[in-house]
């Protein structure tokens, strides 16, 4: 064999960064060779091809279809169920309810209140009642509608402002109130006293739903005591712990396995419902069972973005300083305690500097779906008031809003005890210089030169952003393996959601060794053969796992120098991998092929192992943004047009650009949903039921409604305090300001505040009616 | 929402519009209508076979004849991917919403959720597997993986056939015919603009003949 073709595996010539002694942190990459490129994924053939295997692509041998049947009322108690039609049809294999036995399992939404599978007490339309397992998926649904059942109809409250009325219907023994949460600093009335300005307004972001492309739900079947899983799922891990724990399994006996998944958005942290019942129809039946629910059903039932009605009070000096935040929110997390004001006032606490602020936001029961964290949970609606009151507050003393926000960038996070210190933050330049690229100045002049002419009117805006999370954290584990012919295997228990993980671990994995990429195949998202993560989840993922698997790749690295060392009767630290060969640096005809080296050779494979070291004391780690849109508006039919947007981000270290800005333009894309069509829309005086229940009704952004013309900058600040890869979250910053900077480029064509989500053209047409400014009041 | 200037210029993309097939849909009503006796015509035909009975039916998949009984409701999705294993063409739906069950019939992009098994008899059916040169990808699918024209990656079959059935119909696409041709595919990542991007690329190396 020549050379050329012996070093296929090999980056020929880069020269891999330092390897630190045993135990000892490495140092922060000073360039990169591979880490910072624009790669396609390396799992872009799967993808593309079809043999990627989501959960939902499962079929194994003897298996059945499942369906649920859930209750049709958002509030009514199941006196009986009758599954003896359903039972005698063709291929129903098992009907099981809350009076069948062996379904007795407990569920909980959050700790505080337990409830079962299957709950006599429905409190919200598209709770579980039965189940069936059959042949075919038609037959299943067959069956569902065959089981009758007997409910009592009890009064419903579908409207967060009305729950705590005394005439609304309680959902829980304790009252319909599921927490309440305040938090002071300062003094907001000397605040507000020391003001030039003070503004006072009621903002409303609406109920926005997830809607992953691939459906929720699993795979499920038995090995006489052993449970696996394919679940559509963010982690195995939660998966796996939480399914245990309901059935009452040690976790070794919960394999877990979810590949390739087609979305979550938060709503897949956890299993459902479904899970469980899966599991229960496979051992009924001894045979797997595939549940995965219709699209109707994941409106109801898998979780929502709270809606949330928000009254902020500001008040700010002439010169910019802001002196007072006050801010109220009412939001709901639906029937069950499910976190509906989680995180809600995080961005007033924290965004800006202000030193007196006072919130309290309260989170109450209404008979509807519980939510599970969405995207930057809280965030986008605090943005919508926080991001828009900025605007309200500069033009009341004639600041451009750019200005306001640059007068108030903290360099610490004030919402936290102690006023703890960012690792880093590029606030002011996500703003400065996002404003350069957008072209902020000659847009803003421009726009507002379209006020006189025609029906059509420009304006541009722009909203900015922290997210609470994004700096990753213990634990995570991760294994490198190197084989004797130098490819390499990466084995992590973490989940690739679609944002890209496994690609950039492969990066890192190829950074340190040198090895091509395409050489590293990676084993994830399996309980039973990948390492220990959490699940990818408060853009979290890399700056979680990245260090671990460089920890890995590390530890690889030192073996096979210390192996080489022994063949080279050389000191150690005198050596580099350089290629396929371990090199000495003081004397280059001193070196061995890594296919060569004895210890690895006799050994078969090198392991390396990588832990998740922990984070910096007392140091926040936290991804900042800005966003800026330029929006037409036509005021004659109350549509909008966005014409262009710029997403400008400092997550840290840019791992690879083609996915980052990616990430970025999806980011916004949630967003403009958010802003301009989502919303869940209840029945809330007649029968409580959701009445846009299906992807026609419910609008989900199309590629027609995105701008043409879409801009990622990256603010590139590789945070070297935060942890060994300098890279902070991106997945959820991404969403966080866009409604808001779509709420202010329409305020800047139109002169009216649209205060409620989303900006459909009836509101707006309504809102210039009132008429210009002071429609905005 | 945001309405489109090029949404005129494309005549191209999905089969049929959903104004298109509503007007055909009316005019089948009317039809039957205005015939009476059509009712009597087919009451003297066949007995009518119910559902879980099943009928004898052969496809054209990718070029190869599949025979199989199936039942009458059975959904060509439905049939690709649990009778046959053709699991690329996904369910996001079942309901001709999101398109991720796009499949091309006698070339032009489809819901296969919105299209009976039986129906699909005699038309020539491409799912993203009949994109493929054995293991090689085709010229669309090659173009999304350069310009990373996806996220989760579940939307992607359909947005690839979507993709596929514009090309053979305007092989040189304007980037709003582009948009216009996907936008029966939904995409909750958000990838739209590399979708866009990695159309116009596959246009070019089909274009200049590279696979």
């Amino acid at each position: 064999m020549n050379e050329s073709e012996r070093n296929i595996y090999y980056l020929r010539g880069i020269p891999v960064p330092e390897t630190p002694p045993p135990g000892k942190d490495p140092a922060p990459w000073k360039k990169t060779d591979i880490v910072g490129t624009s790669i396609p994924r390396v799992d872009a053939y799967e993808r593309v091809s079809g043999t990627a295997r989501y959960p939902s692509d499962i079929h194994l041998p003897r298996m059945l279809y499942a369906a649920v049947l859930r209750c049709p009322h958002p509030h009514a108690e199941v006196m009986n169920v009758d599954t003896s039609a359903a039972e005698g049809m063709p291929g129903v294999r098992a009907v099981i309810s809350g009076i069948t036995s062996d379904t007795d399992f407990a569920w909980w939404y959050s700790k505080e209140i337990k409830t079962k599978i299957f709950d006599p007490l429905c409190r919200f339309e598209g709770e579980e009642v039965a189940a069936v397992a059959a042949e075919t998926a038609y037959q299943a649904w067959d069956a569902v509608r065959a089981i009758t059942v007997e409910y009592k109809v009890l009064p419903f409250i579908a409207e967060e402002s009305k729950s705590l009325d005394s005439s609304s219907p309680l959902l829980h023994p304790n009252g319909n109130t599921a927490k309440t949460d305040k938090y002071s600093r300062g003094d907001v009335g000397a605040g507000f006293s020391e003001a030039d300005i003070v503004l006072d307004e009621t903002y409303r972001t609406e109920c926005e739903l997830h809607m992953p492309m691939e459906l929720h739900g699993c795979v499920a079947s038995w090995d006489n005591d052993r449970l696996t899983i394919w679940e559509s799922a963010q982690g195995v891990y939660s998966i796996q712990s939480r399914i245990a724990e309901i059935l009452g399994l040690p976790l070794s006996k919960v394999r877990v396995i979810g590949h390739y998944m087609g979305g979550g958005f938060g709503s897949k942290l956890q299993p459902g419902k479904y899970t469980v019942i899966a599991a229960l129809l496979a051992k009924k039946t001894g045979r797997p069972v595939r549940l995965f629910l219709t699209r109707e059903e994941t409106f109801l039932a898998v979780g929502n973005r709270p809606p949330a009605t928000m009254q902020l009070k500001a008040g700010v000096k002439k010169d910019g300083t802001l002196t007072a935040l006050e801010f109220s929110c009412i939001a709901t997390g639906g029937a069950y305690p499910a976190n509906g004001t989680g995180l809600v006032d995080w961005l007033v606490r924290d965004l800006y500097l202000c030193p007196n602020v006072k919130t309290e936001t309260k989170d109450v029961y209404i008979n509807a779906g519980p939510s599970r964290p969405f995207r930057a949970p809280g965030h986008p609606q605090a943005a919508w008031a926080l991001e828009q009151m900025m605007d309200a507050l500069a033009e009341q003393i004639g600041m451009d809003p750019i200005e306001l926000r640059l007068k108030n960038i903290p360099s610490f996070s004030q919402g936290r005890e102690g006023n703890p210190p960012y690792t880093t933050t590029g606030l002011r330049e996500c703003l400065s210089e996002g404003a350069k690229a957008f072209g902020w100045e000659q847009a803003r002049k421009y726009s507002s030169g379209s006020k006189e002419n025609g029906h059509v009117k420009r304006g541009v805006g722009v909203a900015s952003a922290l997210w609470f999370a994004g700096g990753g954290n213990p634990p995570s584990t991760a294994v490198v393996k190197l084989f004797s012919d130098g490819s390499v295997n990466l084995n992590m228990g973490a989940s690739d959601i679609g944002t890209g993980t496994k690609t950039v671990m492969t990066m890192i994995v190829s950074e340190e060794l040198g090895v091509k990429p395409e050489m590293v195949q990676i084993e994830y998202a399996d309980t039973a053969t990948t390492q220990y993560a959490t699940p990818s989840g408060g853009s979290k993922t890399v700056p979680t796992e990245g260090p671990a698997v460089r920890a890995a790749a590390l530890s690889v690295k030192q073996q096979l120098l210390s192996f080489a060392a022994a063949d080279l009767k050389t000191d150690e630290s005198s050596l580099t991998l350089r290629g396929d060969e371990v090199i000495s640096m003081k004397d280059p005809l001193v070196k061995v092929k890594i296919h060569d080296v004895t210890g690895l050779k006799k050994r078969g494979v090198i392991v390396g192992v990588g832990y998740r070291g922990p984070n910096p004391e007392r140091k926040v780690v936290n991804p900042f943004a800005a966003q800026f849109c330029e929006v037409e508006v036509n005021t004659m039919t109350g549509e909008v047009r966005i014409i262009r947007f710029l997403g400008c981000h400092d997550s840290g270290r840019v791992m690879n650009r083609l996915t980052y800005d990616n990430q970025v333009f999806g980011g916004i894309t949630m967003g403009i949903g958010l802003a301009m069509t989502e919303a869940r829309i209840l029945d809330r005086d007649q029968t409580g039921k959701m009445v846009n229940r299906n992807l026609h009704d419910y609008k989900l952004p199309t590629s027609l409604d995105v701008p043409k013309e879409m801009k990622s900058l990256p603010i590139e600040k590789p945070d070297d305090t935060a942890n060994t890869i300098g890279a902070k979250g991106l997945g959820e910053p991404v969403t966080i300001p866009t409604a808001a900077a779509v709420a202010n480029a329409v305020y800047h064509a139109v002169d009216v505040r649209m205060m409620k989500t989303p900006i459909t053209p009836l509101q707006l047409c309504q809102a210039l009616e009132k008429g210009g400014k002071e429609g905005s009041k | 929402m945001s309405s489109d200037a090029d949404k005129h210029e494309c005549s191209c993309g999905k089969g049929l519009t959903r104004r298109q097939f509503l007007t055909s849909a009316g005019a089948g009503a009317l039809i039957v209508t205005a015939s009476g006796h059509l009712g009597k015509d087919q009451e003297a035909s066949a007995a009518v076979i119910k559902s879980g009975e099943e009928t004898k039916i052969t496809l054209l998949i990718n070029g190869k004849q599949f025979q199989m009984l199936v039942e009458p409701r059975w959904s060509l999705l439905y049939v690709l991917r649990e009778e046959l294993g053709f699991t690329a063409t996904k369910e996001g739906c079942g309901r001709g919403e999101c398109g991720a069950c796009t499949v091309l019939i006698d070339g032009m992009p489809r819901y296969a959720c919105m299209t009976l098994a039986v129906e699909a008899e005699g038309v020539e059916i491409t799912t993203v597997e009949g994109l493929m040169k054995g293991e090689d990808l085709g010229p669309v699918q090659k173009a999304f993986v350069e310009h990373d024209a996806f996220q989760c990656g579940y939307c992607t079959p359909g947005q690839i056939m979507a993709v596929e059935g514009l090309l053979r119909k305007e092989p040189d696409p304007t980037v709003g015919q582009i948009r216009q041709g996907v936008s029966g595919n939904l995409c909750r990542c958000g990838a739209y603009p590399h979708i866009i991007d990695a159309a116009r690329r596959a246009a070019e190396m089909k274009k200049s003949g590279a696979l």
